[in-house]
């Protein structure tokens, strides 16, 4: 409850000038989030479901953003095996870098995780078209913005510094990867950091929890639409 | 690398002691106990702050990190602003591309100014710039290449400043969430004015593509959590470093705003 008050405090006092709809969304995306979260917790989580659930605190946090690294390492590593028709060198230059950072963040959350990791996925892309450039940037594009989000959402419940500074060590990336994915998408336009991602009274990113639906489909729900082995987050927010 | 030094030093007296710890000083200086100090702060706040079982950061803490912040995005603001308003300098075809990172450095200097004031704290005043870096850059507003130059060492070093602090706002959740949120848009910044430049989007090794070095210095660092991540992955070592960006404190970060300051 103390730190509700802060919360509330802050909230009020921070967002005054902001249009309300947007202090809404924020406020519910910062509090009710958690709520749903809750209630999501009572209702998912049937052990032996086949569901694999992230776990709590920062082991959590941390398997869950190895979920969905793996996810993106596993779709760039498809894009980079069968490039869709007339890839130009440019665009293959930036995807074939985005599947080594994936990988990189994959293996290391892997390693960092130890016993703790949950077990290797398994994907599902055929909602995605890997002939076709459209399909495949967007696809790009959503995953890229999943991730921003999903770290700044995650990071201010991490209680270690170490893990904090990980998270924010590989989030950065994630915004240059998003943008320069935006940017392909819609060259020279002011998408890279677009008002549907970037608060304009603000200028604050985006930030989602786990099962927050705030701005639509939760990051769980997202992920599992990727995925044949569909993942639970009942103990976060 | 002297100047610089003397510079900082002097910088860090003048600038962050008066500004930031005023009331600190006064309180001290006129043998106020702990209790009347913290009577200043708003009652929530200090309910919440102190009773927390983890070590959170002090309100003053997070004001004199909120007005470091705010010292930056003051040097990002004005010098787009300044950009913007140089005709001729930027190419018509990428006047958008500025004019949206241009908005979103008013936004957080507004954003960080509430806060600090919410806080119970007194928003630093905006310096004088000097965007030839005395005397460095002299072709900062007529050389494109230079502006955008300039634009990606500000921007980089803007994600690396954040998060530097990221751990010292441990505790303090909505001012952190806040600060994670300002540091990927600056990130996506840096990835867009990188690649208008010819970069990649990420940071190489420490490559700094013809731009002063040391503001990438760390940035070859391939150790995380004690793992050196090359020994554990397939990708090359150019990808790991790329995929992973390093923080940066705020003593050089201040070396290097240092010369675009002028007191």
């Amino acid at each position: 409850m103390k730190e509700q008050k802060l919360h509330d405090y802050l909230q009020e006092t921070l967002h005054r000038p902001i249009q309300r709809k947007r202090f809404l969304r924020f406020t519910a995306l910062a509090s009710g989030s958690f709520m749903l979260g809750l209630t999501a917790c009572r209702k998912e989580g049937h052990p032996g479901s086949g569901v694999i659930d992230v776990g709590s605190a920062d082991i959590g946090i941390l398997n869950f953003a190895y979920a969905l690294e793996q996810i993106e390492a596993a779709f760039y590593t498809k894009v980079a095996a069968s490039w869709y028709k007339n890839a130009p060198l440019s665009e293959m230059q930036v995807l074939f870098d985005i599947m080594h950072h994936e990988v990189a963040h994959r293996d290391f959350l892997k390693k960092a995780l130890g016993s703790n990791a949950i077990g290797d996925l398994q994907f599902d892309f055929t909602t995605v078209d890997f002939t076709s450039r459209d399909s495949v940037l967007k696809t790009a594009k959503a995953l890229e913005d999943t991730g921003v989000s999903a770290y700044n959402g995650a990071g201010p419940f991490l209680q270690s510094a170490d893990y904090l500074k990980i998270a924010g060590k590989i989030v950065s990336v994630e915004a240059r990867h998003a943008a320069a994915i935006r940017d392909i998408l819609n060259p020279k336009s002011a998408d890279f950091a677009g008002d549907d991602t970037v608060d304009p009274a603000t200028g604050l990113d985006l930030a989602r929890t786990p099962n927050s639906t705030t701005y639509g489909q939760s990051i769980v729900a997202t992920a599992n639409s990727f995925l044949l082995t569909k993942i639970s987050a009942t103990q976060l927010p | 690398m002297k100047a610089l030094k003397i510079f900082e030093e002097a910088y860090e007296k003048e600038v962050i002691e008066k500004n930031f710890s005023r009331r600190e000083a006064l309180t001290k200086g006129l043998g106020l106990g702990l209790k009347t100090a913290l009577a200043a702060v708003p009652f929530g706040l200090l309910d919440a702050l102190g009773n927390k079982a983890q070590a959170a950061p002090s309100n003053p803490d997070i004001i004199k990190i909120l007005n470091y912040a705010l010292t930056l995005e003051y040097l990002e603001d004005t010098f787009y602003k300044t950009g913007l308003s140089t005709n001729g300098l930027i190419a018509a075809t990428d006047t958008t591309i500025f004019m949206q990172i241009s908005k979103h450095e008013t936004a957080h200097v507004a954003l960080l100014k509430t806060t600090i004031t919410a806080l119970g704290g007194t928003p630093v005043a905006e310096p004088t710039f000097d965007f030839t870096g005395g005397g460095q850059f002299p072709d900062v507003f007529t050389s494109y290449q230079r502006f955008m130059g300039l634009s990606v060492a500000f921007e980089d070093l803007g994600v690396r400043a954040y998060k530097g602090q990221a751990v010292n706002l441990l505790g303090a959740k909505d001012v952190l969430a806040a600060a994670l949120n300002i540091h990927s848009v600056e990130a996506r910044h840096a990835s867009e004015v990188r690649r208008l430049r010819g970069s990649k989007g990420w940071i190489t090794i420490a490559e700094a593509d013809g731009l002063p070095g040391f503001i990438y210095d760390g940035e070859e660092n391939t150790v995380q959590l004690g793992i050196d991540v090359t020994s554990i992955t397939s990708v090359d070592i150019n990808a790991v470093t790329q995929a992973f960006d390093e923080p940066l404190a705020m003593p050089p970060v201040l070396t290097i705003v240092g010369p675009f300051i002028k007191q």
